[in-house]
C-alpha cells in the first residue's frame, strides 16, 4: 500500500470519529457570530506566526551556546549552563513567564512597551534549555576521531568546530530539533497570560464576546496546524536532503 | 629527515578511576638521516601515542623531540602552525562524511591553506587521476571502499605538500585486498622522495619501505635498525620474541 493511501486511510478515520463525537454533541453552533470576529483571530495568528519565528531563532542561539557550555571544561561554565538547563526543565513555563515578567522585568523597570519582546524571551529561554540538551547530545556523538582529522588537517578549534562537527550535528538533532519547534509555537500560547495579542489570546476575547467556546476553539486548532505540519514537511525534507551514511 | 627524541613522557589519566598510566617511560631515539621510519611493536606498547605527538596532536609531559634539528614547538597555537606543515592519516575515520571526496581534499587547501577554490580544484586534478580516484570525487565517504577512502585520506594529507607524512596503521582496518591498494600507494609515495613515519603491523610491508625500524615497547624505543639487521633481532630479546610471535601469525 503506498504511504500516501495509508495517511488518507488513517487520517479518514480519526475525522470519522471526531465527527461522530461532535455529532452527539447536541448543541447549535454558532459560526456566524465567530465570523464576524475573523479579524481578530487573524491578526493573532500572524502575531503567533512573528513570536515564533523570533522565539524559534532566539532558542536555536541560547541552546546552541548553552550546549557548547554544557560540554566546558571549566566547572564554572559548565555549571551556570547546567543550572539553567535543569531550573529551566524543571518548571513550568506558565510561572516562568509571570516571574518574567511581574518580577524580574519589573525589577528592572522595563516599559510595558517590552511586554511582547520579555515574552519571546522568556519563550526562547524556556526552548532553548530543551535546545540545549538536543544539541549537546548531537555534538556528543560525534566521534573524536573527526576532531583529530580536523585537527590534523590544521583547522583551528573554531574552523573544526564550524567546517566538521556543527554539520553533521545539524544533521543528527533535526528530527528532535523539529518536534522541539513544534512545542515552541504551540508553548507560544502561553503568552496569552501577559495580554500579548497572540492567537490564543485572540480565541480567548472572542470566547469572552461571544460565549461560543468551541467555535472559537476550533478555528485555534486549525491555525496551529497551519503552523506545525509545515514545519514538519520541511523538517522531513531537510532530513532527506542530509542524509548520508556514517562512514 | 634525522629525527632526535630524548627522554620522551606521556602519561593518561584514568577518567574513571582517576590512575594515573605511563605510556611513553622517557623513551629516546636518533635516526639517521633517512626518508622512511616505520615503528613496530607490540600493541599498548607506546607506537600511536608516540606518532601522534610526533605529528603534532598531542603534547608530551616531557622530552624534546626534533626533526632535522627544528625542535617541535610548544602550545596549542604554535603547534597549529606546524600541524600544517605535516600530514596525518590516521587507522579510520579520516574523512568527513557529510562530504563528498573533492569537498574533503578541498577543504585543507582552501580553509587552511588559503588557495581559491579554482586553484585547488587545478592541484587536486592531476593526483586524483594518478591514484585512480578521479571517478570517485564526487562521492561521499560511505559510497567508497575502505581502500579508497584511505587513499582519499592519504590525498588529502599530501595535497598540501607536507614536509613529512604521519600515518598511523593506515592498512589495520581494510581487508587484504584494499590495504594493498593503500600499502601501494605508500610505496608510491617512497618511490617518489616523500618522507614519512609509518607505525604498521605489516611486517612485509615495514620491511619494503623502512629506512630504518623502530621497536617501540613498554613506552621505550629498544632498538632502532635498519630493515636486515632488525630482522636478524638486532641483538635485543624483546624484538627476537616479538618477531616470532608475528611469524607464528
Amino acid at each position: 500500500m503506498p504511504r500516501w493511501l495509508a495517511h488518507l486511510i488513517v487520517f479518514a478515520l480519526f475525522a470519522a470519529v471526531a465527527g461522530w463525537a461532535f455529532a452527539s454533541l447536541d448543541m447549535t453552533w454558532n459560526w456566524g457570530v465567530v465570523w464576524e470576529y475573523r479579524w481578530a483571530f487573524w491578526r493573532g495568528w500572524w502575531m503567533t506566526l512573528g513570536l515564533a519565528l523570533a522565539a524559534l531563532l532566539a532558542s536555536s542561539m541560547i541552546g546552541l551556546a548553552a550546549a557548547v557550555m554544557l560540554r566546558s571544561h571549566f566547572p564554572l561554565v559548565e555549571a551556570v549552563a547546567r543550572i539553567y538547563v535543569e531550573v529551566i526543565r524543571g518548571t513550568p513555563l506558565l510561572v516562568q513567564l509571570l516571574v518574567g515578567w511581574y518580577v524580574v522585568a519589573a525589577a528592572l523597570h522595563v516599559g510595558t512597551e517590552y511586554r511582547t519582546a520579555v515574552g519571546v524571551l522568556v519563550l526562547a529561554l524556556f526552548s532553548g534549555a530543551y535546545m540545549a540538551e538536543i544539541f549537546r547530545g548531537g555534538l556528543d556523538a560525534i566521534p573524536k576521531a573527526q576532531v583529530d582529522s580536523a585537527r590534523a588537517i590544521g583547522l583551528t578549534r573554531w574552523q573544526a568546530f564550524r567546517l566538521v562537527i556543527l554539520p553533521q550535528a545539524v544533521r543528527i538533532v533535526l528530527p528532535a530539533v523539529a518536534g522541539q519547534l513544534v512545542s515552541l509555537i504551540k508553548d507560544s500560547s502561553l503568552l496569552s497570560v501577559l495580554s500579548i495579542g497572540e492567537f490564543t489570546f485572540a480565541a480567548r476575547n472572542v470566547n469572552s464576546a461571544t460565549y461560543s467556546t468551541l467555535e472559537s476553539y476550533l478555528p485555534l486548532a486549525a491555525g496551529y496546524l497551519a503552523l506545525t505540519l509545515p514545519l514538519s514537511a520541511l523538517s522531513r525534507w531537510l532530513e532527506r536532503r542530509f542524509r548520508y551514511e556514517a562512514a | 629527515m634525522n629525527l632526535v627524541i630524548h627522554g620522551l613522557v606521556q602519561r593518561f589519566v584514568d577518567p574513571r578511576s582517576g590512575a594515573q598510566a605511563t605510556v611513553l617511560d622517557g623513551l629516546d631515539l636518533i635516526t639517521g638521516d633517512i626518508q622512511a621510519l616505520v615503528l613496530v611493536g607490540p600493541s599498548g606498547g607506546g607506537k600511536s601515542t608516540l606518532l601522534r605527538i610526533l605529528a603534532g596532536l598531542d603534547a608530551p609531559a616531557a622530552g624534546t623531540v626534533a626533526f632535522d634539528g627544528e625542535p617541535l614547538p610548544n602550545g596549542e597555537d604554535a603547534l597549529i602552525g606546524y600541524r600544517r606543515t605535516v600530514g596525518t592519516v590516521f587507522q579510520a575515520y579520516n574523512l568527513f562524511p557529510h562530504l563528498t571526496a573533492m569537498q574533503n581534499l578541498l577543504l585543507p587547501l582552501v580553509h587552511v591553506h588559503g588557495l581559491t577554490e579554482a586553484a585547488a580544484r587545478d592541484r587536486i586534478r592531476e593526483p586524483l587521476e594518478r591514484f585512480g580516484l578521479a571517478g570517485h570525487a564526487h562521492k561521499r565517504p560511505a559510497e567508497l571502499s575502505g581502500g579508497q577512502k584511505q587513499r582519499v585520506a592519504i590525498l588529502r594529507a599530501l595535497i598540501v605538500r607536507p614536509q613529512r607524512l604521519f600515518l598511523d596503521e593506515p592498512t589495520s582496518a581494510l581487508d587484504p585486498e584494499m590495504a594493498g591498494e593503500v600499502l601501494d600507494m605508500i610505496g608510491e609515495l617512497k618511490a617518489a622522495g616523500t618522507q614519512f613515519v609509518l607505525v604498521t603491523h605489516e611486517m612485509g610491508f615495514a620491511r619494503r619501505v623502512a629506512d630504518e625500524i623502530a621497536f617501540i615497547a613498554d613506552g621505550e624505543c629498544p632498538a632502532l635498525a635498519a630493515p636486515e639487521k632488525f630482522f636478524a633481532g638486532c641483538g635485543e630479546p624483546r624484538v627476537v620474541s616479538f618477531l616470532e610471535r608475528t611469524r607464528r601469525v
